[in-house]
């Protein structure tokens, strides 16, 4: 272990040529400002169907935590032509299933289906473009859903909202950034169907949204049928999108909170990186450098942490606070999180940490490990895109945070091309100067 | 009030025609060694999904739960990180784990390594070491994520339901103790796996974008040397519910109480089983079904309710799961036995029985769709005997259940008065408002 090689060849190692899908894309946008991407896959008789509005926690009102996604429940209340369960039991009825998500950016609404039911998804969604069914009495059912949803993932268990929830306030200063996106519940007590109106007309605009169908279409059959649901949506525009722009840290921010639940520490910590968009190059060395770091038992810190010092249990490197590296815009970050062994010492897993990442920045990688972490990297991107859902899901953020659906066929062998030298100075940048790091300490250890 | 909208008075389009259910293009083969390998061509991206499924049935519960955290860490050639290296460099990756029923090695990767994953799957077969520093580790962190788990209520809700269902049959207990798991030492899980990581009556599956006869044999040359019988270790049946008293497992301080309720049911191959899934769709196993448009939609109780046939090779159970606010554990008990009761007394309607039908039909087409859920039906089928081809009959069987089979379903194995209920809550609270609806008798977590 003490003896990596430093990479000094003169021809470049053999490795497993990164393969690529060449999914077709087709682009338009309708005269109500709708952008539709289509891309057609026959090998299986199911469709995707998703549509994105350019809206999501960042953008929630002060005093409204969490509305972004109580609006997300409301829009499956019923809409223009339809009672309240009728969106479930159409999709469901048709043999489909179905969901939606709130995300930092975005929120999404999504069926999968069996082709012959393509175009009652359509009808669906422009049902509830044109708009929901507001009303106090689903509200109300609402909030206490959504309530619920919370006491399950963040209150009634170990390690809730750790570090989504918990860290994004210690990282940002400004409200869109660091605010609670599940909401608190007196915010979503305060909820008013005036609010939710307010809402959908400001962001729940035709200009705003973007179509994704993917498999088994033919593209002119599919088209003719969006335009038939979709082209009398009436013709909203996109509302501005805010600067939601902060200045990187200048000193390391450090914090701990006790969770009662929890029967072993963790920590969790956080640098920001490049602009997704209008710099996904050196985004992209970032991605790549969280998979060098974290992706198995032939990764520097699991190898470091978890087998030669053990001082960590479990370990994981991501990018982007909800996971979502191809989706969130600036600002966002790359985080690490450990959990510890009982009685497990933070401070030294953040020390040696920040010695392994001098290490790769001043020492480099060890010959194949940047080839082998790229060809586990492709594995995982064509994965998430065999599924019908998963290509009409990334194509649309693709499409409306770049304008670039194709983008999915060319990730693997973008992560391909990343360099040992931009790995390096990537390492290089994750300052402890620059961490935002959150500890949780054990309230419930035995 | 209703803001933004009037109601209009657009028809929902109508379904086109149903397509036939296709089976993908496979083949299989046993080897001498008696290893069933079944490979499936499904090319939509250029990876293989790979699953080895063994028999692995009465084992030791916390030397078989260390085997699966330590299989991968080292050979008479590799070290464990030599075998996550190698894989990687094929876009490869393997992990192991273990139900009470079969230890399971599963993974993905390019398909153009897929003689490479074999090798070493191969390796990872014949010659793991188990190493003493190695194991070391993994046991200290097997014994940390225990102790996780026992901190979360979806986890001790499963192991309260799991003793009060299965008594003294080896299902009961699926989580070891953490001093058990302490005791294991290398030896022992050489010896382990010695006696029981044998090709025979084990099922390797590969599905992917691959021939299906050249994966066989790609199969066939990496796999014959993995020798060892078979180990006759045949679990008992499963014994049948006893209702009584609901138990309620008290976890003070609890923001919500985590309800499970089981239910008999019959395996796949069961003439009863399509009618008694179409039953369980209406009453709880997806979105619109009675409980969750009741309990969720309509008051609020609770966020993701469900009900779930779960299949096991010693016997099938009906668990229907939610968890709910604290203040409102009785209410929602009561709705749920109302919903049952509802469904085991009364005929379904003919639409909610079709709109169900149309779910668990369709659904069959989406969970072969990705190259993933062809290899997990695939293992999971053959783990019980079965083979693809059945999904046409269990489809055949969906089409044909009438109103009447379900019923009657509906009333054999959704009956309340058969339900087997635990609760895990705090004790303090919900205790005498349940004593209001039934029996409660309380034990702590």
């Amino acid at each position: 272990m003490g003896c990596r090689r430093v990479k000094v060849d003169l021809v470049p190692t053999r490795r497993a040529k990164i393969p690529a899908t060449t999914y077709p894309v087709e682009r338009f946008t309708l005269d109500n400002g709708l952008r539709v991407v289509l891309t057609p896959d026959r090998s299986a008789p199911v469709n995707g169907v998703a549509v994105v509005y350019d809206v999501g926690i960042r953008s929630e009102p002060e005093g409204r935590t969490g509305f972004a996604h109580l609006f997300e429940h409301l829009m499956f209340q019923g809409s223009e032509n339809l009672e309240k369960l009728a969106h479930f039991r159409h999709v469901q009825g048709a043999g489909g299933t179905f969901n939606g998500s709130t995300h930092l950016d975005y929120t999404d609404y999504f069926e999968t289906l069996p082709s012959n039911a393509l175009e009652r998804a359509l009808f669906l969604e422009a049902d509830r473009m044109r708009g929901p069914r507001l009303t106090e009495e689903n509200l109300r059912n609402q909030v206490d859903v959504v309530k619920e949803e919370i006491r399950v993932n963040v209150l009634n268990r170990p390690y809730g909202g750790f570090p989504w929830l918990t860290l994004p306030p210690v990282m940002f200063d400004t409200f869109p950034n660091a605010h609670d996106g599940y909401g608190s519940f007196d915010d979503l007590e305060s909820a008013t169907v005036a609010d939710a109106a307010d809402f959908f007309r400001r962001y729940y605009a035709s200009g705003n949204a973007v179509l994704a169908v993917s498999g088994d279409i033919d593209v002119a059959e599919a088209t003719e049928l969006i335009e038939r649901h979709f082209g009398d949506v009436p013709a909203r525009p996109a509302p501005e999108r805010p600067d939601f722009a902060e200045p990187d840290l200048t000193a390391e921010r450090r914090t701990s909170y006790t969770d009662k639940l929890a029967p072993l520490p963790a920590v969790a910590g956080a640098w920001r990186v490049p602009d997704p968009v209008t710099d996904f190059a050196g985004y992209l060395a970032y991605v790549v450098l969280a998979e060098v770091l974290t992706d198995g038992d032939a990764s520097r810190l699991v190898e470091r942490l978890v087998q030669r010092d053990r001082t960590v249990t479990s370990l994981g490197g991501y990018l982007g606070f909800m996971g979502d590296p191809f989706d969130v815009r600036d600002p966002t970050a790359l985080l690490l999180q450990a959990h510890l062994p009982p009685g497990g010492d933070v401070d030294k897993v953040l020390r040696t940490i920040d010695e392994e990442l001098d290490r790769l920045a001043t020492d480099g990688l060890t010959e194949g490990e940047l080839d082998r972490t790229q060809a586990r990297m492709a594995t995982h991107l064509l994965r998430d895109t065999d599924a019908v859902l998963g290509r009409a899901l990334r194509m649309a953020v693709l499409e409306q945070q770049r304008g670039e659906p194709g983008l999915l066929n060319e990730l693997p062998r973008l992560v391909g091309e990343v360099t040992e030298e931009q790995v390096r100075a990537a390492a290089a940048s994750l300052r402890p100067e620059r961490r935002a790091s959150i500890e949780v300490i054990a309230g419930g250890a035995r | 009030m209703t803001a933004t909208v009037e109601t209009g008075t657009r028809p929902l389009p109508p379904l086109g025609p149903t397509r036939k259910l296709k089976l993908p293009k496979q083949a299989e083969r046993t080897l001498a060694n008696g290893l069933t390998v079944i490979a499936v061509r499904r090319p939509a991206v250029p990876l293989v999904e790979l699953r080895l499924w063994m028999p692995f049935g009465r084992t030791h519960l916390a030397r078989g739960a260390m085997l699966a955290q330590t299989i991968l860490s080292g050979t008479e050639t590799k070290t464990a990180t030599q075998i996550a290296a190698e894989l990687q460099k094929v876009g490869g990756g393997l992990s192991a784990g273990l139900d009470p029923d079969r230890l399971m090695l599963s993974g993905a990767g390019l398909a153009t390594g897929l003689g490479r994953m074999l090798e070493i799957l191969t390796d990872v077969l014949t010659n793991a070491t188990y190493p003493a520093d190695w194991v070391g580790t993994e046991r200290d962190r097997l014994i940390d994520r225990i102790q996780v788990a026992q901190s979360q209520p979806a986890h001790l809700a499963r192991t309260a339901l799991l003793k009060r269902i299965y008594g003294k049959h080896p299902y009961a207990v699926q989580t070891p103790e953490p001093e058990h798991v302490r005791a294991v030492k290398p030896p022992a899980l050489r010896r382990l796996h010695a006696e029981r990581v044998h090709p025979a009556g084990a099922v390797l599956v590969l599905v992917g974008d691959v021939h299906p006869d050249r994966a066989l044999d790609a199969a066939e040359q990496a796999l014959s040397v993995w020798q060892g019988d078979g180990h006759p270790a045949e679990l008992p049946p499963a014994p049948p519910l006893e209702p009584g008293p609901l138990l309620l497992v008290d976890r003070p301080g609890s923001v919500q109480s985590s309800l499970r309720v089981a239910l008999p049911a019959v395996p796949r191959t069961h003439p009863d089983h399509a009618a008694l899934q179409l039953a369980n769709l209406l009453f709880g196993g997806y979105f619109s079904s009675r409980w969750v448009e009741n309990i969720r939609e309509d008051k609020g109780y609770t966020y993701g309710p469900h009900s779930l046939v779960e299949h096991s090779v010693a016997g099938s159970v009906l668990v229907a799961s939610a968890e709910v606010a604290t203040e409102v554990t009785a209410p929602a008990l009561l709705e749920t036995m109302y919903e049952l009761g509802r469904l085991a007394a009364l005929p379904p309607k003919p639409d909610e029985l079709e709109q169900a039908r149309q779910y668990a039909l369709g659904t069959l087409q989406l969970g072969m769709s990705t190259q993933a859920g062809l290899a997990s039906l695939t293992s999971a089928y053959a783990g019980n005997g079965l083979r693809l081809d059945f999904l046409a009959e269990h489809a055949a069987r969906l089409a044909r259940a009438t109103a009447d089979d379900v019923a009657e379903a509906a009333a054999r194995y959704l009956s309340p008065a058969k339900a087997v209920t635990v609760v895990l809550g705090d004790a303090e609270r919900v205790a005498g408002p349940l004593a209001a609806l039934t029996a409660v008798r309380t034990e702590p977590a």
